[in-house]
């Protein structure tokens, strides 16, 4: 019975939206951690994308009201940090969604680009490769701003962030 | 009377209230950047800080019985441990990249130097840090090099900044209690070598050490400091208690 109460939780949990995201779930974006039962309490554990996601508040709101809905309770938020986020953990239908919201979805292999080395990510609406960035910097600390030079529609792109091993960052040269 | 916090707390207080102070400054330029998406930039540069600042003062605040909101709206300046080069005002478009630049380039290897801490807290808070001052340190960089290899105005407005807030940067190595917290030693290396490199790429010029201006880490701040906190605190202060 327990293994199904959680099953049903961790499904309540995983259908939350990111409210400054919301064609995509918790889980599409990987923020959904783990789900727990500790007596009768069901732990729910997310983690944030960068460490300022403005989300996280409203986030853990919405699982408590999810699980509400879903007869589940009571509920415990817990915050981690470790291990660091990385966009590689942004599942394929996360992806996809991204895509048909017109957001281009991260490179998987993230790389770390030189000084002035600008990511051009496909057009989300042509494909055309042909496209210029115009801000590295977007809306939410997840995207950046683009522009196709092909149908000329402006687009956003999901950031490229951490690469899910932090054993090979030390020798990491952000200036090359 | 609260208890007096431990030296290692102390240095994580230094480095939040370094991240705070300077998310507010960034924030200060907030509608009224060169172009939007700078100014889109500069915002999301300063959630940045304010979400690290949360992070760390949960931390401090565990470690001293204060909550996040009393220790970033309720000290006065002389219980902030932030460096001076962070309180300095924006002045212009230049000063704020120098400024942001020269503490960046200091921000981004103590992180990954933090990333290796016995600290567990500390660790995970660097670990992802570490990934966002990477990109601050990118921003940065390439604005003052397009800055001091710009105009001959855009260069005198770098150098002159480059020059007034080199005494500041002393400072970010002053020894600290060592446990649990990167070495400024090979900090104070990664730093200079950054330094060298972008500065030759901006055709700037590195002013001379000499005189340095100290005093941030133990309380003793500039005049424009006070007025920062008083804008920063003032709506906290008006409802002490309120909550969203």
């Amino acid at each position: 019975m327990s293994d199904d109460r959680r099953a049903r939780a961790w499904a309540a949990a995983a259908a939350v939206v990111d409210p400054e995201l919301p064609a995509l779930t918790i889980a599409d974006l990987g923020m959904l951690r783990d789900v727990t039962l500790a007596g009768d309490t069901i732990e729910v554990t997310i983690t944030p994308s960068y460490t300022a996601c403005p989300a996280m508040v409203v986030i853990g709101w919405e699982i408590e009201a999810a699980l509400a809905r879903a007869g589940l309770g009571p509920v415990r938020i817990s915050t981690v940090l470790a291990p660091p986020w990385t966009s590689a953990w942004l599942s394929p239908e996360g992806r996809a969604k991204l895509a048909a919201a017109g957001i281009a979805p991260p490179p998987t292999a993230p790389a770390d680009p030189g000084l002035f080395a600008v990511a051009a990510p496909a057009c989300p609406r042509c494909a055309s490769l042909a496209t210029e960035r115009i801000s590295a910097f977007g809306a939410t600390a997840c995207k950046s701003l683009h522009r196709c030079l092909a149908c000329r529609e402006p687009f956003e792109a999901f950031k490229a962030h951490g690469d899910g091993s932090i054993s090979n960052t030390a020798s990491r040269d952000v200036l090359s | 009377m609260r208890p007096t916090p431990d030296p290692f707390t102390e240095a994580l207080l230094a480095r939040a209230d370094d991240a705070l102070v300077l998310g507010h400054r960034l924030s200060e330029w907030c509608g009224h950047a060169p172009t939007p998406e700078e100014d889109l930039a500069l915002a999301n540069l300063a959630l940045d800080q304010i979400g690290l600042a949360r992070a760390l003062y949960a931390e401090v605040g565990a470690g001293s019985g204060r909550t996040e909101d009393e220790l970033a709206y309720f000290r006065t300046d002389r219980d902030f441990r932030n460096c001076l080069l962070v309180e300095q005002p924006n002045g212009d478009f230049a000063h704020t990249i120098v400024r942001q630049f020269l503490y960046t380039a200091y921000a981004d290897p103590f992180w990954r130097a933090a990333v290796g801490s016995a600290d567990p807290a500390l660790a995970a808070i660097a670990a992802k840090a570490e990934l966002e001052s990477a990109y601050h340190l990118r921003h940065a960089s390439e604005w003052l090099i397009r800055l001091g290899d710009g105009t001959a105005e855009s260069h005198a407005r770098a150098q002159a900044a480059l020059d007034a807030l080199w005494p500041c940067t002393a400072e970010l190595f002053e020894p600290e209690p060592k446990a649990r917290l990167p070495d400024p030693v090979p900090l104070r290396a990664a730093w200079s070598a950054t330094v060298d490199r972008v500065l030759a790429r901006a055709t700037l010029a590195r002013p001379a050490d000499g005189w340095a201006q100290t005093g941030g880490r133990r309380g003793r701040h500039t005049e424009a400091f006070g007025k920062m906190l008083a804008e920063m605190q003032s709506l906290a202060r008006a409802h002490p208690g309120a909550v969203w």
